[in-house]
């Protein structure tokens, strides 16, 4: 390489220099030893955490009117998954990056449908209730503004509903089979029946998809209030948390960072956004030694000076 | 016979392979006087941190993914494996800064460069899908948040969170794959080209 030609950010010098002796596999050795004992110190000494999973029956018997509550809402629309788009459902347009609707490139692919998954395949499922069924006879029969109408009045009591008993009970009038629907489906809850019947309800007896009781359960405000307790909300800088204070994915800083500031902080569309800033900020690491500005950073800042302290002291 | 062997695959690969690669150069015994700083630690710290990864994780998946919950040897294990990845992590970005500030890319390291980029990106997926595959509520609460995200990229159709049968492949059998193959050629391109040297006063490069 010609000094003329020399491209100090691309090209590296030839060295001319000593060299030492190396003893690669000693070191590789040496390493392995070292980080397994860290590993095996810092094991014994902090362990790990392991918070028992939430199903769907402890939700139930901890905060029954939560579930009540969180069923109706299933069937008035106005929960997290039945509004939410694709690719469960077309209730929602989900997020878009400036024009591109890129949550709805693909579809429903993952069909999801909160009033016939959650609420009404569940409780048809329960054997010899004469009672049940005649309610559940009633709804299908109604037309859907009848259904609405009852789902509305029952929704507007909700804020007075009660839990005595083993009975949720709603202080409203014309709300047609919905009191013994939605206290079926508590009773169904509380008892763990319910569980089995989100996970296993289309069928087959082994399955390794939790997509529907997750979803039910994440439109609860239980999951989100045991998430605060652990400090893990987005606004809590969650997503590199863990719970019980453990490091977490500390290696996420960046990313939850971006959900902290303005204008991801306020934006509906900020999961994407965040997502592309990310995704920009990744593909500038990957071309740093193709980009001119960028690569010269290091060149400029001097840090290699430390890094190589003892090499420039003896050149 | 001897022109009919020459230009067979095999032996075509094994010459370009040891030419380009010849066992002094894949196993050193002298290494640059410039190579003599704490930041050189922490790439082999990666390394055997991966390993103590791999080890604990096989550990694991002898008993499956629900042993660790009901068995304290199991916990232990698990806890093997966590810290085993944070360390793999705090080597990996210090390996990775400390390139950024020697400029590791120059002199043809280009591709050294970005095979390590690639599996920190790598990384970061495989780790993200074990936090997934935990089965308990820390798994709850990270799946039911990222869905979000990943749904808002479309990309929720074909790898759905919530579904922790796909997590778990993806964990154990897909991104290691992946993981490993990339470290790998990361390692190999770093015997390839050497390590880079200091920016030479002299020519200017350090002005």
């Amino acid at each position: 390489m010609s000094k003329k030609g020399f491209r100090p950010d691309v090209d590296a010098p030839e060295y001319k220099g000593h060299y030492a002796p190396y003893d690669i596999i000693k070191e590789g050795t040496i390493a392995i030893a070292v980080v397994a004992i860290l590993v095996l110190f810092l094991s014994i000494l902090f362990g790990s955490p392991d918070e028992p999973s939430v199903t769907v029956k402890s939700w139930a018997n901890a905060d029954p009117i939560d579930f009540a509550t969180t069923a109706i809402n299933e069937m008035n629309g106005s929960s997290i998954t039945a509004s939410y788009g694709a690719p469960y459902n077309t209730n929602g347009s989900g997020q878009a990056l400036g024009p591109l609707k890129l949550a709805q490139w693909t579809g429903v692919t993952i069909p999801v449908d909160p009033v016939k998954d959650f609420v009404l395949d569940p409780l048809a499922s329960v054997p010899n209730d004469s009672d049940l069924k005649a309610a559940l006879a009633m709804w299908r029969g109604a037309s859907a503004s009848q259904q609405t109408t009852w789902v509305t009045n029952y929704t507007n009591a909700d804020p007075k509903m009660t839990f005595s008993n083993g009975i949720i009970s709603v202080p409203a009038t014309n709300v047609g089979p919905l009191p013994k629907m939605i206290n079926e489906l508590t009773e169904m809850a509380r008892s763990g029946a319910l569980d089995q019947a989100l996970i296993t309800g289309k069928g087959g007896y082994y399955t390794t998809d939790y997509t529907k009781p997750l979803l039910f359960i994440a439109d609860s405000g239980y999951l989100p209030n045991l998430a605060q307790n652990q400090h893990l909300l987005g606004s809590q800088w969650g997503m590199m948390n863990e719970t019980n204070s453990y490091p977490g994915q500390a290696w996420l800083w960046l990313y939850t960072f971006w959900y902290q500031v303005s204008p991801f902080s306020s934006s509906a569309n900020a999961d994407v956004q965040v997502w592309a800033v990310m995704m920009l900020l990744s593909v500038l690491l990957l071309l740093v030694p193709v980009i001119p500005g960028l690569r010269a950073i290091p060149r400029k800042v001097k840090i290699y000076r430390l890094i190589w302290r003892e090499h420039y002291r003896n050149s | 016979m001897s022109t009919t062997i020459e230009r067979q695959w095999t032996t075509r690969l094994r010459k370009r392979a040891t030419g380009k690669l010849p066992p002094e150069k894949a196993l050193p015994d002298t290494q640059p006087a410039y190579v003599a700083s704490w930041i050189y630690v922490f790439g082999v710290a990666t390394i055997a941190s991966f390993v103590m990864v791999i080890l604990s994780g096989f550990i694991l998946a002898l008993r499956g993914p629900q042993w660790w919950h009901v068995s304290s040897v199991g916990h232990f294990v698990n806890s093997l494996h966590l810290w085993s990845v944070e360390i793999l992590f705090f080597s990996m970005v210090i390996h990775l800064w400390g390139k950024f500030f020697m400029a590791a890319w120059r002199g043809g390291r280009t591709m050294t460069w970005m095979t390590g980029v690639v599996t920190f990106l790598v990384s970061i997926a495989t780790a993200f899908t074990g936090y997934a595959s935990q089965t308990n509520f820390d798994s709850q609460w990270i799946t039911t948040q990222a869905k979000d995200g990943i749904n808002a990229t479309g990309a929720g159709s074909f790898f759905n969170v919530l579904n922790l049968g796909q997590m778990l492949m993806w964990h154990i059998v897909l991104l290691p794959l992946v993981a490993v193959l990339l470290t790998a050629v990361h390692v190999v391109l770093v015997r390839l080209k050497g390590v880079v040297p200091p920016f030479d006063d002299k020519t200017g490069a350090a002005k």
